[in-house]
């Protein structure tokens, strides 16, 4: 276990997460999602143009490992999933606060378990039919391991 | 070696028009919206066309006139469909450099890929759907002297492909060929990251087909794909992708009961026993060549060996050798013959790739190679390329467990066949493997055993039609590059029917 203290070349993930969602998970207090002011600040135009929004991290092919948001209730989510956290957004000039639910398929969490996930934004051409595409945005998933400052 | 000349500039094989409209019966129609997205070549990072930004209108306007060209087209007979994507084939052979090197443009492989796989394998992929189905039969089963039950093939009307960005040409070919093939008409959306180079073969083939029969309309997922994947006006939809999206389409095919195709995507195995290096011959340097398939178009495959497993005998010798290998892939401007690896395929996806070398080091993976990004000077400064990365590490860790979708492979290793299979089994989806030994005995059970839809023996990385692909586990559904594929483009038309004169006796 040597890699821990060698600085990743990618500076970016340090990228600090200013908000962090309510845990969810039965037993747990530690958040495990977080996002970034910049995730924070695309959300708000979001919520503008599409109204309540919800968050399922993908796995698999080409986009896969994105997180993908949806407007609420467009994605069904059921017992193959587990919400890993609740974000509670504050309100703004236009929108009132309200909540953001962030899933994960349950199989995969299995894989994930041991990794905290920043939820930040970096310039692209979306993914599947995550509503930031059309932005130039795309939600981008920064991991760090859960007993990790 | 040689080098493309950049499209549209002295000596270009191909020029893209500086604005593309929607491709739908078979004229080019601007977006009902009037909206354009740019579209950056990942060789550069700089925009060289615009691509119409569909809606849910433009969507409605290609189902219209794929309903018009349906009928026609599935009564067509099979000798003249057949004829039809015959001629496809060879207009695409005729022009395969141009393809190619539009190809390499849009999506940033190396153009070796494209000359030498990505085109000629759509060419006869085209073929043999055109030979599969003049060769096809219906059935008919006597059940008693006076009762026949007859089973015709029959398309299934108007059908919705999306299409993904690693292989833009390759992978529509794939859904475009057994469809068109059973008599379909097509709505297809492709990838927003790679919309140009199939608009440029619709212009190359468009002609050959009735108007209608092929229909693209590029944009976003939310505002095309979305309007397609739920549309009650398609009798069928494939897609190919990652798993949220993949769930999603199932949901709306749920709800309009029509059947899907799926592939998406795995984290293949590729595994190596220890009688491999048992002697330094052609045999061993085809298992090195093995390993390092995973830079293949950049490791954006979704059957990237992107998970090694190396019988701890060997693993120090076998390391490396293959990490010099690695080494020896030569990165450069995609559009140079020698250039083994080019540009990944986005700024999001290079973006993500860097995410997981992260990841991959904070859990603790030894970096045997690689691991950064590479500025390649001049003007490939602004496009996206990745260093051919070697982790070493544990099957627990992410980078095992996820497909990250570039040139990195996650080494580990086994103590013994027992050991290997538990790793190789250890994963949620299922859709390639690798297995390398020179015992037949060894590479059969193997083989048999992982719980992958296409486990290659002694060689990887080979898409020949005629050989089934697809997914067990999360790695979908449907079996494409096969006649198999026509049965997800086609009903079953049973006629039940009695030559008896006498009633049956119930009333």
């Amino acid at each position: 276990m040597a890699a821990q203290a060698e600085t990743p070349a990618t500076a970016e993930v340090t990228s600090a997460s200013v908000l962090d969602a309510r845990a969810e998970i039965e037993g747990e207090r530690e958040s495990r999602v977080g996002m970034t002011q910049q995730a924070l600040d695309l959300l708000a135009k979001l919520r503008v143009l599409h109204g309540e929004l919800m968050f399922h991290q993908s796995g698999g092919c080409c986009d896969g490992s994105s997180p993908m948001c949806f407007p609420t209730g467009d994605f069904k989510t059921g017992d193959a999933d587990v919400l890993l956290g609740t974000f509670e957004l504050p309100a703004t000039d236009d929108l009132p606060a309200a909540e953001l639910p962030f899933w994960m398929s349950r199989e995969q969490f299995e894989y994930w378990k041991h990794t905290h996930l920043t939820l930040d934004v970096v310039d692209g051409r979306g993914s599947g039919f995550s509503v930031e595409a059309p932005e130039g945005k795309r939600f981008l998933i920064r991991s760090r391991l859960i007993n990790s400052p | 070696m040689s080098v493309y000349a950049n499209p549209g500039t002295d000596g270009a094989v191909v020029s893209f028009k500086s604005r593309y409209e929607h491709y739908i019966g078979g004229q080019w129609v601007a977006p009902v919206k009037g909206q354009y997205f740019e579209n950056p070549t990942p060789v550069t990072g700089q925009t060289f066309c615009e691509v119409g930004r569909g809606t849910a209108e433009d969507i409605e306007a290609a189902l219209d006139a794929a309903h018009a060209a349906a009928p026609a087209w599935g009564k067509t007979p099979v000798a003249e469909r057949a004829g039809i994507i015959q001629k496809i084939a060879d207009r695409m052979e005729e022009n395969l450099e141009m393809l190619a090197v539009a190809e390499t443009w849009d999506n940033g492989k190396a153009v070796r890929e494209t000359l030498n796989a990505d085109i000629p394998l759509a060419i006869d992929h085209f073929r043999y759907f055109a030979s599969a189905i003049r060769a096809q039969e219906g059935s008919l089963s006597q059940l008693d002297e006076d009762t026949v039950a007859y089973h015709y093939h029959e398309p299934l009307g108007v059908v919705g492909q999306i299409i993904p960005w690693n292989f833009p040409i390759l992978m529509a070919v794939w859904k475009l060929a057994p469809a068109l093939a059973a008599g379909n008409a097509i709505v297809l959306k492709p990838a927003e990251q790679t919309p140009a180079s199939i608009l440029v073969l619709a212009e190359l083939i468009g002609d050959l087909l009735p108007a209608g029969v092929l229909n693209i309309v590029n944009g976003f997922g939310l505002e095309a794909g979305k309007p397609l994947a739920s549309n009650k006006r398609i009798r069928k939809i494939a897609f190919t992708g990652e798993t949220t999206t993949g769930r999603l389409i199932m949901q709306y095919a749920s709800e309009n009961i029509i059947p899907i195709t799926l592939e998406l995507g795995g984290k293949s195995p590729n595994i190596f026993f220890e009688d491999v290096m048992a002697q330094d011959d052609a045999y061993w340097d085809k298992a090195q060549e093995g390993f390092t398939m995973f830079a293949l178009n950049q490791g954006e495959v979704c059957t990237c060996p992107s998970r090694a497993l190396i019988q701890e005998s060997i693993a120090d010798p076998f390391l490396e050798a293959v990490v010099a290998r690695a080494k020896a892939i030569k990165q450069g401007n995609p559009l140079d013959t020698d250039t083994m690896m080019g540009a990944q395929a986005s700024n999001d996806q290079f973006e993500k790739i860097k995410s997981y070398l992260d990841i991959g080091r904070q859990e603790g993976a030894e970096v045997l190679l690689g691991g950064e990004p590479v500025d390649l000077g001049g003007e490939l400064s602004g496009g996206f390329y990745i260093q051919p990365t070697i982790f070493k590490g544990d099957n627990s860790m992410r980078i095992f467990q996820e497909e990250i979708f570039g040139p990195v492979v996650s080494v580990a290793t086994f103590k013994d066949y027992d050991d290997a299979m538990h790793i190789a089994n250890d994963t949620l989806y299922g859709l390639g493997a690798g297995v390398w030994s020179r015992n037949g005995n060894t590479w059969y059970r193997a083989g048999r055993e992982i719980q992958a839809g296409r486990v290659w023996v002694n060689n990887y990385h080979a898409y020949p039609a005629h050989s089934a692909f697809g997914g067990y586990k999360s790695s979908g559904i449907g079996r494409e590059n096969h006649l198999m594929m026509l049965d997800h483009y086609q009903q079953t038309k049973n006629l039940l029917v009695s030559y008896s004169e006498n009633k049956q006796g119930f009333f």
